[in-house]
């Protein structure tokens, strides 16, 4: 049996592997791509504490986290849609998805 | 201790994301990214969240990897092939995420937080999860509803707008 430590580590390498991408990479789809990869490292973080902490409550709070879980996935996949067509956008104008030349998206 | 399944995931999933970000073509980091979300619902499961992995399987995999490679597609340009990269940032990229690596690792031994739990076996099936989001969680639900239908208009104006201009 897995502990809560091995999870959280696994979480915890993903969570950074995100930051890195998102410190190093200016390809908007890359940096698409390390958000998602944060948003799942979080997802999975909350799932392993909820699993083993959080579980063992009375039946109507135990399935809380996975409920939260649920909405968070829908609203990274709301997210991840919108950044996308922001994306196609700017390749329209710009013929490039580099964000330190995409200077007029801020104003 | 974790056994050799776990270790596979852990592979998978890691290293799905390390192709996904440095990929030398981005087809292939949106097909890391979906085997890394793979692995998130591999995780998913072995947490005893079954409804939660068949849901980032249809949501991740089957939806938002599919839209990523289809923007791939619809941006490739010759630009793509010549990624800049700076080795500096690349330098200060590594150290902060081995910073956060380390500072989360001694955050989480020094918290009294136990190692050794065994959790009880779980008892949540997708009745339960049906009845929270449709009763007390009903207004969420909605709240849910009205941000997506709005993600969605958001995504047809900004590509309809650009339309109209050419």
């Amino acid at each position: 049996m897995n502990t809560l430590a091995d999870f959280t580590f696994v979480s915890g390498l993903l969570f950074a592997v995100g930051i890195y991408g998102l410190i190093v990479k200016r390809n908007a789809l890359r940096m698409l791509f390390a958000v998602e990869i944060m948003i799942n490292a979080a997802n999975l973080n909350f799932i392993a504490f909820d699993r083993f902490l959080w579980s063992n409550l009375p039946l109507p709070q135990a399935a809380l986290g996975q409920t939260f879980v649920l909405f968070s996935i829908a609203l990274a996949a709301a997210e991840a849609a919108v950044v996308l067509a922001i994306i196609v956008v700017a390749y329209r104008l710009h013929k490039n998805v580099d964000v330190s030349e995409l200077k007029t998206l801020g104003g | 201790m974790a056994d050799i399944v776990f270790l596979a995931m852990m592979a998978v999933t890691v290293g799905g994301a390390i192709v996904a970000l440095e990929s030398r073509e981005i087809v292939y980091g949106a097909v890391g990214l979906a085997g890394s979300l793979f692995g998130v619902a591999a995780f998913f499961f072995l947490l005893d969240a079954p409804y939660v992995a068949v849901f980032q399987i249809t949501v991740y995999v089957g939806a938002v990897a599919v839209l990523i490679i289809f923007t791939v597609m619809l941006v490739r340009h010759e630009t793509w092939m010549k990624e800049v990269t700076y080795s500096l940032g690349r330098l200060v990229g590594i150290l902060t995420a081995a910073a956060i690596a380390v500072s989360l690792t001694f955050a989480w031994a020094a918290s009294s937080a136990q190692l050794d739990i065994v959790p009880l076996p779980s008892t949540v099936t997708f009745l339960q999860i049906g009845q929270l989001i449709s009763t007390s969680l009903s207004p969420a639900l909605e709240v849910l509803a009205l941000v997506l239908s709005a993600s969605v208009l958001a995504a047809i104006t900004l590509a309809k707008v650009e339309r109209e201009e050419d």
